[in-house]
This record gives C-alpha cells, structure tokens and sequence, in this order.
C-alpha cells in the first residue's frame, strides 16, 4: 500500500467515507474546516449526503435524525461549536443512537483563539450535556491514528448504540502525515433491529426518544445506560505505555503533547533520566489501571497539557496519595515545545516544583 | 537522522507550497514526514511559516524547539526564526531587498537573491522554488530529481505548463547553494 500525504482532518474525511459513513452535517469552524471542505467534494463522489448545516445545533440534530434511520453520520467541529452540539449530543446518549463525533480542540473558553489547545478534556470526559451519560472517547497522537480510529469508530458507536467522540487539537487537525488507508472493507451497514424509516413489511412500530416521563421507567432507563458505559469501561479502554517498567518518574500525556513528551522521554533515557510515559488512547474511558500498576516503581508523575491542569485530576484519582503528581500546562493556543518540558522535568528531579494538588 | 526545516515569508509567497513539496519529495524517498503549517491570525495577511520534519526514523515530536534549517522569503521571518537555529545549522534567506543582518557565527547563512533570480526568469511567484533549491542544493534533505517529479504530479492538466519554470527556478537555487558552498570552503 502506498502512503500519502495527508492533514489530520482530510484523514477524519477519508476515513469516513471508507467507513461507509454516508451522511454528513457540519458548519465550519477553525481549526477543522478542511473536513468539511474534502467532504464538500467526496461525498457527491460515493452518492453521500453533505449539508452545511445553519449552525452547530442544526447539525447535531440532522446527525441525530440520520442515525435514528440506522444512517452512519457524522459531525466535525471545534470547541465553541461542541458547546453548542452539546443538547444535541445528550439526546443521542439518550435515545442511544451512534454515530461519531469529531472535536478538534482550539483556545477557550467561549471564543478563546483559533490555536491548539487541549481544554475540553472535562467536557468530553465527563460528560458536556445533561443527564447520566458517557462517551465512548478517543484521543488520537498521529494522523495514521486518526484514520485508523475513524475507521473502527462507527462499529464501536454501532456495537453500544452510544455516539462515539475522537478528540483532537487543532495541531494535529492540520498537520499532514504520512497515512496507509488499510484496504479493510468498512463492516456492512447492517440493518439495525431498532432503526426508524417507512416500513415496508408488517413490524411493530418503532420509538426513537429519550423522553422517559415516569421516574421508574427513567430510572430503569439510567441503570440500563450505566451497564452499558460499565461494558465500555472494561472493553474499550486503550493505552500506551513508553519505558515504564523502571520509570522513576511517569510522564503522562494525550495528543499531540503526548509526542512532545515521547521525545523528552527519549532524551532523558540518553542522559541515564528513569523516565517513562503513559499516553492514554481513549481518554473515555481512562486507563486508570496502567497508572495504579506504576504507583509502587515510580517516585512521581509528571502530567503535561495544553490547559490549566484537567487530565491530571484523572491521574491523581488513579495514583491516591501514594506518589506526588506533578503538572505543566500551556494553554491558549500555545503548544508546549519539547525544551520546555526538558526543563521543567530537570527541575521536577531536582526537587525544585511543588507537586500539583486539586483535591484542596 | 532527524531534519527540522522551517520555511517562513509573507503569506502569498508560496511558504507552504513550499514545505509541502519538501515533504512529499521526503515521503517519496522513503523517509518520515511532518508538515505544520502556522493557522493563526498571521495567515490572514502578514507573515506565514510552515514547520518540515524529515527524519529516517518515527518522528516523536512534530513541535521543534531548535531547528536544523531556516528558509527566511523577508526580514521579519529571518528574526523571529533565526535564534532557533541550532549551531551548526544552515539559513538561506532572500537578500534581495538589501543586506540582512544576524547577530550568529555559530550557524551558515547563505544569501539568496531570489526576488531577483525570480524576476529574471520570469516571475516573482517562483521565489520560494528558488529558496527551496537553495535547500535541496546544499541539505541532502531530498534530491532534484525527486523535487522535479513531485512537481510533475502535482501541476496537472492547466498548471502543467507552469512545470518548466518551476524547474528553472528550482535549479537556479541549487547553483546558488553550490557556489555559496564553494565560497565558504565545504
């Protein structure tokens, strides 16, 4: 297979379409226009359906409507337009429709900037809407990664009739890699025992909703959901771990910082640093265990975002009281460069920072 | 082996067209790539810039804090992008517009009057062709007839014509780097 060069967000596009996502809503937004602009021009070529939507809010619900008929669909945008998708998205979660979900993170809040950031880290995780519910997230650090997740996301939104997010920042949105589309086939859209549409034999009528008016029927409903994201949390949870068996201080990143921090690591290992790194996969659910697998080895933690600390409330949760945690953040759009990061985990090892403590 | 080049001028100028020929000829030589482009406001009229990693190996970081090469299309880019040049490392910059002045003796700065070399040929819009023969003429990053032929496959149909200029332009800089290397005895 040859390799091409491609943007992060072109990637989320192609994939999509290889996918065999047919119907896509959005409405631009820096720093992931460019998934819109390949599409714009893809999907006529495959017989797909692309609208550019009136706003954010439109297109979550055409995404909504689609995937109530059984439809792949999809949305892309960026943090302001998540915001605004985000009743939209609570619905989903509700009613239990897939479909897949593209946030590719700029400065916030409110307008903030156009530039990288990683500050919807708690929006995405902890859930944006309202009410009790997950999503199924993933946080790729590549462009191959990002196509590679885009490819099998659908399958997984489909397997928990939950929508599945990818989470990503404006770097990777629109730096350009080298991608393999591997040739796999997308699974063929089955015909799903829940969708709605014209029914062209006798079947009982179908409801898509996620009004549950009586408290017994809603509670039901909320204990059904939870199984559900506990099956997610087991199976799905992904990470990757860089020199951590003897590492004596554990980096921890997601994205593109999680690159920045791999060749930190690597230079530290040349000049006899015990480092290591975890770079969780999928940010929802959060590899807890390969952080609680470290705590007894390790003498600290070293997390490192692009925002004001909120991945890091995730690794203080997994490590307890048992090894300090220590953070650096960029945030605005500024992207940590890796001599930053050197530094301060030269100063971290000499004992020069006071480790980070959200649990005032 | 791992590259960092950063190609920076006025928006209009053809810095990313440039950074991305550099790293397609780089991913047809078989290497690993990356290509960051500047986004931001600056891209809306001003200054632009686009960051290039080539590298025999997977490449970690696509953020660099010192680079190897700086292709400086004015004078801004050449101040704002020289101090990360590493020691040892190379900046061509178009001297066009008058002398330009860095206060480094650690790096190797090649001047390259490519505004002019572009206007010679026969249009202004070849500048960054010219910077990156410069390039390619004395980096080892990717060679010319790898250049020539990621050009070919990319002006097709009505920009095909625009080929042989291009080529012009391209080899014009690659002399440049050469005589710049014999003067400065490598």
């Amino acid at each position: 297979m040859t390799r091409i060069l491609i943007k992060g967000n072109e990637a989320f596009a192609e994939a999509a379409i290889r996918a065999g996502c047919r119907h896509y809503f959005g409405y631009p937004i820096t720093p992931q226009s460019e998934v819109m602009e390949y599409l714009a021009r893809r999907m006529p070529e495959v017989g797909g359906v692309f609208i550019q939507a009136e706003s954010e809010v439109a297109a979550i619900n055409m995404v909504y409507g689609a995937a109530a008929t059984g439809a792949r669909s999809m949305t892309t945008t960026s943090s302001p337009g998540f915001s605004l998708m985000q009743e939209g998205i609570s619905y989903m979660a509700g009613a239990e429709l897939p479909a897949v979900l593209v946030n590719v993170m700029r400065g916030g809040p409110g307008v903030g900037s156009i530039q990288p950031a990683q500050s919807d880290y708690l929006q995405a995780t902890k859930g944006g809407g309202n009410g009790d519910y997950r999503l199924l997230t993933y946080a790729p650090a590549t462009v191959q990664e990002m196509a590679d997740i885009t490819m099998k996301a659908w399958d997984k939104a489909e397997k928990y009739r939950n929508p599945v997010l990818i989470l990503v920042d404006g770097f990777i949105g629109q730096m350009m890699e080298a991608v393999e589309f591997k040739d796999e086939p997308a699974t063929e859209p089955v015909e799903h025992t829940w969708a709605v549409g014209i029914r062209k034999e006798k079947r009982p009528l179908r409801r898509i909703t996620s009004s549950h008016m009586d408290p017994a029927d809603c509670e039901r409903h909320n204990r059904h959901l939870k199984a559900k994201f506990d099956r997610i949390r087991k199976d799905e949870v992904a990470w990757e771990e860089l020199y951590t068996e003897d590492a004596e201080v554990v980096l921890a990143a997601f994205g593109v910082v999680a690159r920045v921090c791999r060749a930190v690591v690597e230079r530290a290992r040349k000049e006899g640093i015990k480092a290591g790194l975890i770079r969780p996969i999928t940010v929802w659910p959060f590899p807890y265990r390969a952080f609680r697998q470290r705590v007894r080895t390790a003498k600290a933690f070293f997390v490192v975002e692009m925002n004001e600390g909120q991945m890091v409330e995730d690794v203080q949760m997994a490590v307890g009281y048992d090894a300090p945690v220590y953070f650096y953040g960029r945030n605005g759009g500024i992207v940590p460069q890796p001599n930053e990061v050197a530094s301060e985990l030269q100063k971290i090892l000499a004992g020069g920072v006071t480790p980070r403590e959200d649990r005032i | 082996m791992q590259h960092e080049v950063i190609v920076a001028g006025f928006g209009g100028q053809g810095v990313l067209l440039a950074g991305i020929l550099l790293a397609e000829a780089a991913l047809q030589d078989g290497k690993e790539v990356t290509w960051v482009p500047a986004y931001g406001p600056e891209m809306r009229g001003g200054t632009c810039n686009c960051t290039v990693i080539v590298s025999d190996e997977l490449i970690a970081s696509p953020v660099a804090s010192e680079v190897s090469f700086l292709i400086a299309m004015n004078e801004p880019s050449l101040q704002k992008f020289g101090p990360i040049v590493r020691t040892g490392g190379t900046i061509y910059h178009d001297s066009s517009s008058g002398d330009t002045l860095l206060d480094r003796d650690d790096i190797d700065i090649g001047a390259v009057p490519a505004a002019q070399i572009a206007a010679e040929i026969g249009s202004p819009k070849v500048v960054n062709m010219v910077m990156l023969g410069a390039l390619v003429g004395s980096s080892g990053l990717t060679t010319r007839d790898t250049l020539v032929s990621v050009m070919e496959k990319q002006l097709v149909g009505e920009k095909a014509r625009f080929v042989p200029l291009n080529i012009q332009a391209l080899d014009a800089g690659i002399e440049i780097a050469r005589q710049h290397a014999k003067k400065s005895g490598k």
